[in-house]
């Protein structure tokens, strides 16, 4: 059981840093705005729920579990309202989406 | 004086050679202080190290534990960081009131502008 | 395996810290600082200074970078190029590193249990500090009683550069902002922003209570909390607009706040004198010394709290509230 336990934690973080890494570079490498706000907001959300859950497997039914879901809830639902605050204020000040930068002038 | 032994040390400094080198040559005010934040901070770094034992956990009683590490160099820490955090910000205003006096944050147009009077 | 962590973060300081030399865009460079100071907090709890991180990712990461956004918002964002040759400063900065480096040659090793440092009254504070103060949390019962005087002068210290800034930038009155009351705020149509806001606002006020109280058995106390309740009100601020958060909270009741938290600590130190002990010496409080040092230790962290708190919305007030130059 425990080593189930372990080599399930060990799934979920390779699983979560692999993402998180897949996000670095689209931040990095993807062309325009929104597409690097979708690769930070993947790591975000799917990353820290990977990693949380991780953590969780390993701390078992104790308080220290409760705390990491109240991170694991607090990251969901913050984190895509940044994204998209940040979205909401580029459109705002002009930015446009690569699709649509050939149709509007 | 082995790698594992004083890694931790030397990054500190190049850290904080960094930070120093950023308050000296660079003219804008707001990025020196953004280079002394960077050389507090990395001192902060160096006093930390020199308070850990390996094999000790968090300075925070815990049953079973017998190994802890150093908790003064924390105590001297916590007010650094704070006192950092206040000089920065009596600097930042000081450079919101210079750029009004001035219309310039730049050291040497400042500089110029006082020599002209 | 845990070297090869702080290997790793040590070097990504290193990265960022030249990235920040190199950038010329300021708010680029405020943001690299802040991921310093967040890099910085995990290095702090691969090294056992939970209480340091903690302090690190609030003040370091949340805090800095706010005011400097606020200072960059009333001045240039662009950095001009350096108009000298780096020559001079390079040298001066090799030189001192390499001396810098030379001193190290005699430090103790990373984690040596024998260093020198561990060897005077740190021993004494772990072993006898349970008995004699009470809380588990050995920085607290450092930072809160036996080194009580110093944590005394760095509140002081919080206050004078909170009067500073005070001074320096001032406030335009609540009237002023009243007039305007017809302009909508800025944030007006973001609303899923002012939504979770308005969900959060009171959990990370709670939170900020849970960490002020809790500083006795884990990492936390005054400081933390106070900074933690400043950002609550900072992103009531942000989202509201700043004549809402002013009505909420006028400066007038910040000044009384910051100025108590430093009377009640300074208070509590002159109330062991008065009972007879020595000053800040919280054994006279109470007949148990153990009790009185656990009533001092809540006394002195609600005045440092509520210091902090005061301090840091009023210099954020400050900068926000300070007109924008005319160009």
């Amino acid at each position: 059981m425990a080593l189930l336990l372990d080599l399930m934690t060990a799934v979920f973080l390779l699983l979560g840093s692999l993402i998180g890494l897949t996000g670095g570079i689209g931040v990095h490498r993807l062309p325009d705005f929104f597409t690097r706000l979708h690769a930070c907001g993947l790591t975000d959300s799917a990353c820290a729920f990977l990693v949380l859950t991780g953590l969780m497997l390993q701390s078992g039914w104790s308080l220290v579990s409760l705390k990491l879901i109240f991170i694991l809830i607090f990251l969901l639902v913050t984190s895509p309202t940044a994204s998209h605050a940040l979205a909401k204020t580029a459109l705002g000040c002009g930015e446009r989406p690569l699709s649509q930068r050939g149709t509007e002038d | 004086m082995t790698l594992a032994g004083h890694y931790n040390y030397w990054v500190a400094i190049f850290l904080m050679m960094t930070g120093f080198y950023v308050v000296i040559s660079r003219g804008n005010l707001i990025k020196k202080l953004i280079g002394l934040n960077l050389f507090t901070t990395s001192v902060f770094i160096l006093y930390i190290s020199l308070g850990k034992v390996t094999g000790g956990t968090a300075p925070i009683a815990a049953p079973g534990v017998t190994l802890y590490s150093n908790p003064l160099p924390h105590v001297l820490i916590l007010t650094a960081i704070v006192v950092g955090v206040a000089t920065t910000a009596v600097g930042l205003a000081l450079v919101v009131r210079i750029h009004e006096s001035y219309g310039t944050i730049e050291e040497d147009e400042i500089r110029l502008r006082d020599e002209s009077l | 395996m845990e070297l090869l962590i702080d290997i790793v973060l040590l070097t990504f300081l290193a990265i960022t810290a030249l990235a920040i030399s190199h950038v010329r865009k300021l708010f680029c460079a405020i943001m690299l600082a802040s991921i310093f100071s967040l890099l910085c907090a995990c290095l702090f709890v691969t090294m056992d200074a939970v209480d340091v991180a903690f302090t690190e990712a609030a003040v370091g990461t949340g805090i800095a970078g706010i005011l400097m956004l606020g200072a960059l918002r009333l001045t240039e964002t662009r950095e001009k190029r350096p108009p000298h040759q780096p020559w001079l400063a390079l040298l001066v900065v090799c030189t001192t590193g390499a001396v810098l480096i030379y001193g190290t040659a005699d430090l103790p090793a990373y984690g040596d249990p024998a260093a020198p440092i561990h060897q005077h009254v740190a021993p004494r504070y772990i072993s006898q500090s349970q008995q004699e103060v009470g809380p588990p949390n050995f920085v607290t019962s450092v930072l809160a009683s036996y080194r009580g005087f110093d944590t005394l002068g760095e509140t002081l210290v919080i206050f004078t550069a909170g009067v500073s800034v005070v001074a320096l930038l001032g406030f335009r009155s609540l009237r002023q902002f009243l007039r305007n009351r017809r302009r909508p705020s800025v944030m007006a149509d973001h609303l899923v922003l002012r939504i979770v806001a308005k969900m959060f606002i009171p959990l990370i006020l709670l939170f900020a209570l849970y960490v002020q109280f809790h500083g006795d058995y884990g990492p936390g106390g005054g400081f933390q909390a106070g900074v933690i309740f400043a950002s609550a009100l900072i992103l009531y601020t942000l989202t509201y607009g700043l004549a809402k958060a002013l009505q909420v909270l006028p400066p007038r009741i910040l000044y009384l706040l910051a100025a108590g938290g430093v009377l009640l600590y300074g208070g509590t130190g002159w109330l062991c004198v008065l009972r007879g002990g020595h000053f800040l010496d919280y054994r006279a409080l109470a007949s148990d010394p153990l009790v009185g040092q656990h009533l001092g230790i809540l006394l002195i962290e609600a005045g440092v709290g509520m210091t902090v708190f005061a301090v840091m919305v009023l210099m954020f007030f400050a900068f926000s509230s300070r007109k924008e130059p005319q160009s």
